[in-house]
């Protein structure tokens, strides 16, 4: 059956400008770009990821929306008319990639920052000191101290172990598979360099990355794929995946052509296979399953890294974190439902799930009301755009944030969703050698390390605008955020007073 | 009466301790915040004494404020069930007093009328016990600190303003000069006084407000403002605290109540912890003392102040002053013989001490302390 789709995409030449030098047709990887005595675009294969556009020396290439590929219609848009012709003509569910991209209410975009004025001094972060450092892991409620000897104060109290940060903004789980080699290697040299995190997802951890083991957070998902002793013990911390923002619920499938030899050690399955993660852990079906794994992982790393545990946001989250904690877990990590994956259904991605901001705030508040906040880090992800983000998350109630989309887009990520293909241009999500070659590793490093660098100095104009100069006291002070437009019980959940009240 | 509003607020303060346990009457401590007149607004002022109650040291004093009447038969309701009352009465006061140097009593400073002092709550003030069979699983010291926040935050139109044993908290709206001469602070002797004078940025007209901050024996006294508020509230409410003022200065009172009685934390060490020190210089310091600095910053965060400020903190034992991590308020301090000062500004010692023995200005985030002899009682 032939396609009846309109193509979604208008690629256009500029003939007099283009030069014939072949560099659009060698960088579409999705059959975009023909030649025959000229460029001649196929607009149905375009998928917009400007890839083509960013590297044609002429700038002779623009990308537009197909406008009238659908009569205007209010109820009826366009994408709503293509996914109807799609599954008509497949019978399949659609899949999507990364975030959810629907025009839910952003809240973060209605909160709004305090500042001092006169009865408090700001303080200018280029001249005093300003502290970004923070710690993960269980703290005890508090602190006992000895005098030995000669009169000295020592400590007694002996800590759980504790994962430092310079930054508290750490790269998101994606895994081998998902992503690249080159995307992890990008990631892991980055967070070393900036003192943060990279977190292996569920796909095992290459062992070209084990030098990096004291910036890496190494996942156990319910796939367990590359989980082995060795790995367990090659880390800062290990992660429980229960759940992801983008498909709460959902497992995950990565097909066996992306399975080569490199994949296939990492993640211990044969060459070619389909790796299949099931949606539940299948030895995880209550609270005190998940507590026996925390404590299993516990047992295996002699105690000596703090185990997280990650779900996604949904409606019920503050009690499950509540459960979570109660199980043993050091660090909880809520992932809201604008996070993002390399594949889901899109049903899921653009419909299960609830925000972060409320999810985080729930948490938060909910850990304190039992009298239980001090148990566990409490991490913050799902579709964080910028340091102004990631303030207010903290302010909040999150001890760390997570950037998963935007660590992607600072090493060339264009967000086309088309991570599920395989065929990613910039050779972010792809296993194809030619594709991969794409991502230096040392220059994905260095924008992603420029990007953390970048946030941190704006997180610290706004620590000193708030006249304090350290991280934790703003994490958690909800009395520093206002509202903008938001409704009455919105800024209740969020705990904070709409814009315009004082103290 | 009371403030719904928040207020923060600009000070003057003022601490003076005999550590070998010498009595002394209120007139030195009213000189020396007199001297900083300028640094108040007629909003607020108070001090706090220790040492005042030799006769009733082993009782509770509680120092109450009563919007009328009514507030004071709801509130003696409760204490009757709560405690024995040894002794109940009315605070001594002037009404109409004026303190008699140039610094004050301008009557053009407190609008028609020369009265400084205007609308003061009733001001009672109980002598109690408290029965052993009513405390239950919770020490004693733990049940007072429960029955006054179930006060404040519960009994319309009452205020608790001390609740510590042999010491008391004096104060109200007015210049603070007036309100020692109100509350006939010259006819007190105590080993410790701290005294505090307030320009808050708004008009609060509320008794309760005033400095010091009192929860059993601790007091505060407070010069400046607590950007740090909103967490360290949500930290302590979970321990039970219940932040009903509306000012950021009631936190410390509470931290201190949490750190040094509950979490059995060292004076000194509770200081460091409210003002931690920086990282880079924590990195940097001997094994041991790192190990206890990484380990308060990590555990306290919530406990850390920031913002500008400078405080005395008073206690049965003593008193501390201590300022912000990059000082961002005024403080000095100075000894002669026993004898320790503590003052937003130097002038203020000076004119109450002439002959000193020592004057400076501590760091940044290092606490001063005094500390009463141990054969005083």
């Amino acid at each position: 059956m032939t396609s009846e789709l309109p193509p979604e995409f208008i690629v256009k030449v500029d003939h007099d400008r283009c030069r014939r030098c072949k560099r659009c047709v060698m960088s579409c990887s999705f059959g975009g770009m023909q030649f025959t005595d000229k460029v001649v675009p196929e607009h149905r294969n375009c998928v917009a990821c400007q890839r083509c556009a960013t590297f044609c020396p002429e700038s002779a290439i623009a990308i537009t929306r197909n406008e009238l590929a659908y009569k205007e219609n209010a109820n009826w848009s366009p994408e709503t008319r293509q996914n109807i012709l799609k599954q008509a003509e497949t019978g399949g569910m659609l899949l999507a990639g990364m975030g959810n991209p629907r025009e839910y209410q952003i809240i973060w975009d209605h909160l709004v920052i305090d500042a001092c004025q006169v009865t408090n001094p700001s303080i200018d972060p280029l001249r005093e000191p300003m502290e970004l450092r923070t710690y993960l892991g269980r703290k005890p409620e508090h602190l006992e101290f000895s005098v030995d000897a000669n009169g000295e104060l020592e400590l007694a109290t002996e800590l759980a172990p504790q994962v430092k940060l310079d930054v508290p903004i750490i790269f998101a789980a994606m895994s081998y598979g998902a992503v690249s080699l080159n995307t992890h290697r990008s990631l892991a040299m980055a967070a070393q360099k900036s003192g943060s995190l990279m977190n292996t997802g569920e796909g095992g951890l290459h062992t070209d990355l084990y030098p990096y083991s004291e910036n890496i957070i190494v996942q156990v998902a319910s796939g367990r794929f590359g989980v082995h002793s060795e790995y367990l013990n090659t880390c800062a911390m290990v992660e429980i995946k229960i759940g992801q923002g983008a498909k709460p619920g959902i497992g995950g499938h990565l097909p066996g052509e992306k399975v080569g030899e490199e994949i296939s050690k990492t993640r211990m399955i044969p060459v070619g296979t389909d790796a299949l993660s099931p949606a539940p852990h299948h030895d995880i079906y209550s609270i005190e399953d998940l507590s026996q794994l925390i404590y299993a992982i516990k047992e295996a790393t002699d105690y000596t890294k703090p185990v997280s545990v990650k779900i996604s946001a949904v409606h019920n989250v503050a009690a499950i974190a509540s459960g979570i904690v109660r199980a043993g877990a050091d660090i909880v990590t809520i992932d809201g439902f604008r996070g993002g994956t390399g594949a889901t259904p899109m049903v899921i991605r653009d419909h299960v799930g609830i925000p972060i901001e409320l999810a985080l705030a729930a948490v938060d508040q909910r850990l304190r009301d039992e009298g239980i906040r001090n148990n566990a880090s409490l991490i913050c992800a799902g579709g964080l755009r910028s340091s102004g983000d990631v303030a207010k998350a903290i302010a909040l109630g999150a001890d760390a944030t997570i950037i998963g989309t935007a660590a992607l887009v600072a090493i060339g990520c264009r967000i086309c969703q088309k991570c599920y293909t395989g065929n990613c241009a910039w050779g972010i999500a792809t296993q194809k050698p030619e594709l991969v070659r794409r991502l230096d590793p040392q220059v994905g490093a260095m924008r992603l390390s420029n990007l953390l660098t970048a946030w941190s100095l704006e997180l610290k104009e706004v620590l000193g605008s708030l006249g304090v100069n350290s991280i934790e006291s703003l994490r958690g002070s909800r009395e520093r955020l206002r509202g903008v437009g938001l409704d009455e019980q919105t800024l209740k959940l969020l705990g904070i007073k709409p814009a315009g009240i004082g103290q | 009466m009371r403030c719904d509003c928040y207020i923060p607020s600009g000070c003057s303060i003022s601490g003076i301790i005999s550590e070998s346990g010498k009595r002394l009457d209120g007139n030195a401590i009213i000189r020396s915040i007199a001297l900083m007149h300028d640094r108040a607004n007629g909003l607020g002022g108070g001090f706090a004494a220790y040492g005042v109650y030799p006769r009733h040291a082993d009782q509770y004093a509680l120092h109450m404020m009563f919007d009328n009447i009514e507030a004071k038969e709801r509130c003696e309701e409760r204490f009757k069930d709560a405690f024995d009352i040894v002794l109940d009465e009315e605070m001594p006061t002037r009404p109409g007093g004026v303190y008699e140097e140039e610094t004050s009593g301008r009557s053009a400073e407190y609008g028609t009328g020369s009265q400084p002092i205007t609308d003061p709550p009733i001001l009672w003030r109980y002598f109690m016990d408290v029965p052993e069979d009513k405390t239950g699983f919770v020490s004693e010291r733990e049940y007072v600190v429960e029955k006054v926040m179930q006060i404040n935050s519960g009994v319309e139109g009452t205020f608790v303003a001390s609740s510590g044993k042999n010491m008391g908290a004096f104060k109200g709206v007015g210049y603070p000069e007036d309100i020692g001469v109100f509350y006939k602070l010259d006819e007190y002797k105590a080993y410790t006084w701290t005294a505090h004078g307030r320009f808050p940025t708004n008009t609060p007209g509320w008794w309760g407000g005033a400095h010091p901050f009192c929860l059993l024996d601790w007091s505060i006294v407070h010069n400046g403002e607590i950007s740090s508020y909103g967490i360290n509230k949500r930290y302590l409410e979970p321990f039970g605290y219940k932040l009903e003022l509306r000012t950021d200065t009631e936190v410390v009172a509470y931290l201190f109540d949490l750190l040094v009685r509950r979490h059995k934390m060292p004076i000194e060490l509770a200081t460091k912890t409210l003002a931690a020190p920086f990282w880079k210089d924590i990195d940097r310091m001997p094994d041991r003392e790192r190990e206890v600095a990484t380990a308060i910053r990590q555990v306290y965060g919530g406990a850390l102040l920031n913002g500008p400020f400078s405080i005395i903190l008073g206690h049965s034992r003593g008193m501390v002053g201590f300022n912000d991590r990059i000082k961002l308020r005024p403080m000095t301090c100075a000894r002669k013989d026993d004898m320790l000062y503590i003052s937003s500004e130097e002038s203020a010692i000076w004119e109450i001490a002439p002959d000193l023995d020592k004057v400076w200005s501590p760091k940044a985030g290092t606490p001063v302390a005094g500390v009463l002899d141990e054969e005083v009682e």
